[in-house]
């Protein structure tokens, strides 16, 4: 960076003395002498701000060069010390991170790796505020319901690293911590590490980009609640392209079978062959400029809390409408979407089979004025039979797009006769640079 | 045993599948022409400049769209797997949208840092780089500089001059072809500028409002003065108190000129307008804002023929 800052300082050292002769030699320079000046100086100014750019390139340098640096102690210390020492780091492979150690281990540059390699660092605030009775479901009447920390940075020149760790008001959960290889042939891209599994749409997404307080009843009932599929694994994934401009992606999962909150897990592992399995597969096409639709096919099964014998699968149907007028993009909107989910559950006595759905619709009024219902509708996972439903109305107010307040009206009857309204008031506040979530 | 064997089939058959898939619809670039992706429409028609009909050229973001919130929408992945190369304005004018894009593209040509991804704004001459502490008290602030910079056709000239390089060393066979183009367009754009200095030269120091700050380089090229915004700060919609200072301050500075991009409301410009007796103008920031306008020559004899136009009625 100081030898780009020279050059700089040379060079408009070298254009003051062109200013000078100019006026010194001749008392009225020639139109074409001027016309010469005025390139050179063009061509300097050029100079200069490539250089600037160049420094500015430096300064946001976010992949750290592949090959590790040379390092100048190691010469320094092999001159100073004799043999033994040298036979000694020699007999002891490489596992010192300090500055001046000889080898290169996991994370690289250590000391020399400036701020500059930091992650981008986000943290995202999520308080909830809940007014009404709910015996079946009761929630605190206010609560710090999530602070979500992400650490985002690209790791070399094949893969880029996400964590998402989410705070509770009582311990942390790795909400998902992966690393993405971008660089595989065929256009594959693959995961590992924890995730969110591509079952249906909600379970792909994060509390703070939902378009309500809470979660769908059926996510509640048949895909493991707030926190979801949501495993250790290996996720394949691939776009294709369809006839008639469709879009295919296709997605491939496998994981350790844990999934679910602790109370009712979805799947369970109760053995190391307890592996679980998410497949997806996702279908998507531009209708117009600003109308685009997008229709997804699930399937999950895993085993559950009765035993290794016992399987949990699940079938999903994800339909999703947008609308975006381009020239009024950032003032309105409207996104309609439903799942449509079955889950298949073998347990003792009989197999229970569920079914649930939740259909909703969000319509922008304005920059920053959202408002949105939903209805829902599910069976339980381990009772069928008992039917719950519910229906509720979003109203989003967006001070900047860096914060949110949020009030929901929620009415919802469990298995058919107990009735509960609710308000629930959210607040979410985002710091930092957080990454931007797929579409 | 069965059991995890049979997951294990089923994860080698998805897996087995998407290999055979991939094998069926090959990727790679097709021989002759470069595929490009340029995030915006003023990227792309730069590219087309120098990369004539050895390259094919694509945007994601169209013209009259507001360039910093462009849906991510799975269509693009194709178009940004087959791509040679991607060319982004930076600046983080794009973070909100095209980094997932980049990841799920699968392809490894075009990764932020690979051979294939071009950053346009190491080659331009950027303003308003924030000094000292920057927060989000001053709204969606761009702590690396102005992210609108390709209005300044000197600014235009040295994107092209990166664009062509790059493209020689993607494609080192036809490099004489793209300088040669340069030089071409060079030459086009010096004498269009020369029309254009001398079409704005009565109106050099004009005082006008813009909505966003999306206007510092077009006007610091040919010498107007942008004395203040619609907008509080940036990407925060326009309040009452503010757009009561807005008429004072034009009313005091003699300001009969607003500008604005075609993607945000006229309800508050053209109240604004109506207070102060002001124009109305909607502006082009990008090529292919309106139908016609569809190269960098055009984007300016557009834009430069409305400000005449509304210089012409205010005085």
């Amino acid at each position: 960076m100081k030898v780009v800052g020279l050059w700089v300082s040379a060079l408009l050292l070298m254009v003051l003395p062109c200013f000078g002769q100019s006026d010194a030699g001749q008392g009225a320079p020639a139109q074409s002498d001027t016309a010469g000046l005025m390139q050179k100086i063009r061509d300097l100014e050029d100079r200069v701000i490539s250089l600037e750019g160049q420094v500015r390139q430096l300064k946001t340098q976010q992949v750290p060069s592949a090959q590790p640096s040379p390092n100048p102690a190691a010469s320094e210390e092999t001159n100073a010390q004799t043999a033994p020492a040298a036979s000694q780091t020699q007999a002891v492979p490489a596992v010192t991170s300090e500055p001046g150690g000889q080898s290169v281990t996991l994370g690289g540059a250590g000391g020399s790796a400036a701020k500059a390699l930091n992650p981008d660092i986000s943290a995202i605030g999520d308080f909830i505020g809940v007014a009404g009775h709910n015996p079946m479901q009761p929630s605190p009447a206010l609560q710090m319901h999530e602070s979500e920390l992400g650490l985002q940075a690209i790791i070399d020149p094949y893969a880029r690293g996400d964590f998402f760790l989410s705070f509770g008001e009582e311990g942390v959960n790795l909400e998902e911590g992966y690393i993405t290889f971008t660089a595989l042939p065929a256009g594959i891209v693959a995961r590992v590490g924890k995730m969110r599994a591509a079952f249906g749409k909600v379970n792909t997404l994060h509390n703070h980009v939902l378009p309500w307080v809470d979660r769908p009843l059926v996510t509640n009932s048949l895909v493991g609640g707030e926190d979801g599929i949501d495993d250790a694994g290996v996720s394949v994934q691939r776009v294709f392209a369809g006839p008639k401009q469709i879009v295919f992606e296709a997605t491939g999962q496998m994981f350790r079978g844990d999934s679910g909150n602790a109370e009712s897990p979805v799947f369970q592992s109760n053995a190391k062959n307890d592996v679980s399995a998410v497949a997806h597969l996702r279908s998507y096409k531009d209708l117009t400029e600003s109308t685009n639709l997008d229709l997804g096919l699930s399937y999950a099964r895993g085993h559950n809390d009765q035993g290794s014998n016992f399987l949990t699968q699940l079938y999903g149907i994800d339909a999703t409408v947008r609308w975006k007028p381009l020239r009024r993009a950032i003032y309105h909107s409207f996104i309609g979407r439903s799942e449509f989910i079955w889950s298949q559950r073998q347990q003792f006595p009989a197999e229970q089979r569920s079914f649930g759905f939740y259909t909703s619709g969000d319509y922008q009024l304005g920059r920053r004025w959202f408002v949105g219902g939903r209805y829902d509708r599910s069976g339980r996972a381990e009772f069928a039979d008992l039917k719950d439903s519910g229906a509720s109305a979003v109203l989003t107010y967006w001070p900047s797009e860096f914060s949110q307040v949020r009030g929901q009206y929620r009415f919802t009857r469990y298995a058919g006769n107990i009735d509960t309204n609710e308000l629930l008031l959210q607040v979410m506040f985002s710091l930092g640079a957080h990454g931007a979530h797929p579409f | 045993m069965n059991r995890s064997s049979r997951h294990f089939s089923f994860t080698v058959l998805i897996v087995g599948g998407m290999v055979l898939g991939s094998l069926a619809f090959p990727t790679g670039a097709s021989a002759k022409k470069l595929n490009v992706v340029t995030s915006t429409t003023d990227m792309a028609a730069l590219t087309q400049e120098v990369g004539g009909d050895k390259v094919s050229v694509d945007s994601i973001a169209k013209g009259y769209q507001d360039p910093h919130f462009v849906e991510a929408k799975p269509s693009f992945l194709l178009r940004l797997r087959q791509a040679d190369l991607l060319v982004v304005v930076g600046l983080q004018l794009e973070i909100g949208w095209l980094p997932p894009l980049i990841t799920q593209s699968g392809n490894p040509r075009i990764q932020v840092g690979a051979g294939g991804y071009l950053d346009a704004s190491q080659f331009a001459e950027i303003l308003e780089i924030p000094q000292g502490t920057v927060t989000r008290a001053e709204g969606d602030v761009h702590p690396l500089g102005n992210p609108h910079y390709w209005l300044n056709p000197d600014n235009g000239r040295r994107i092209a001059r990166g664009i062509a390089t790059k493209l020689g060393d993607l494609d080192p066979g036809d490099s004489a072809f793209f300088q040669q183009r340069l030089q071409d367009f060079d030459k086009r754009l010096s004498e269009a500028e020369q029309k254009w200095d001398a079409e704005m030269k009565p109106y050099r120091g004009r005082k006008i409002v813009t909505y966003h700050r999306s206007f510092p380089n077009f006007a610091k090229h040919f010498g107007l003065d942008v004395i203040g915004y619609v907008e509080p700060r940036p990407g925060i919609p326009p309040t009452p108190s503010h757009t009561l200072e807005t008429i004072q301050l034009m009313k005091r500075e003699n300001c009969k000129v607003i500008l604005v991009e075609p993607y945000f409301d006229l309800k508050t410009p053209q109240s604004i307008g109506r207070e102060t007796g002001g124009q109305v103008v909607v502006y082009l920031p990008s090529v292919g804002g309106e139908k016609g306008v569809d190269d960098y020559f055009k984007l300016f004899d557009y834009d430069i023929g409305l400000l005449i136009k509304a210089f012409g009625a205010s005085s």
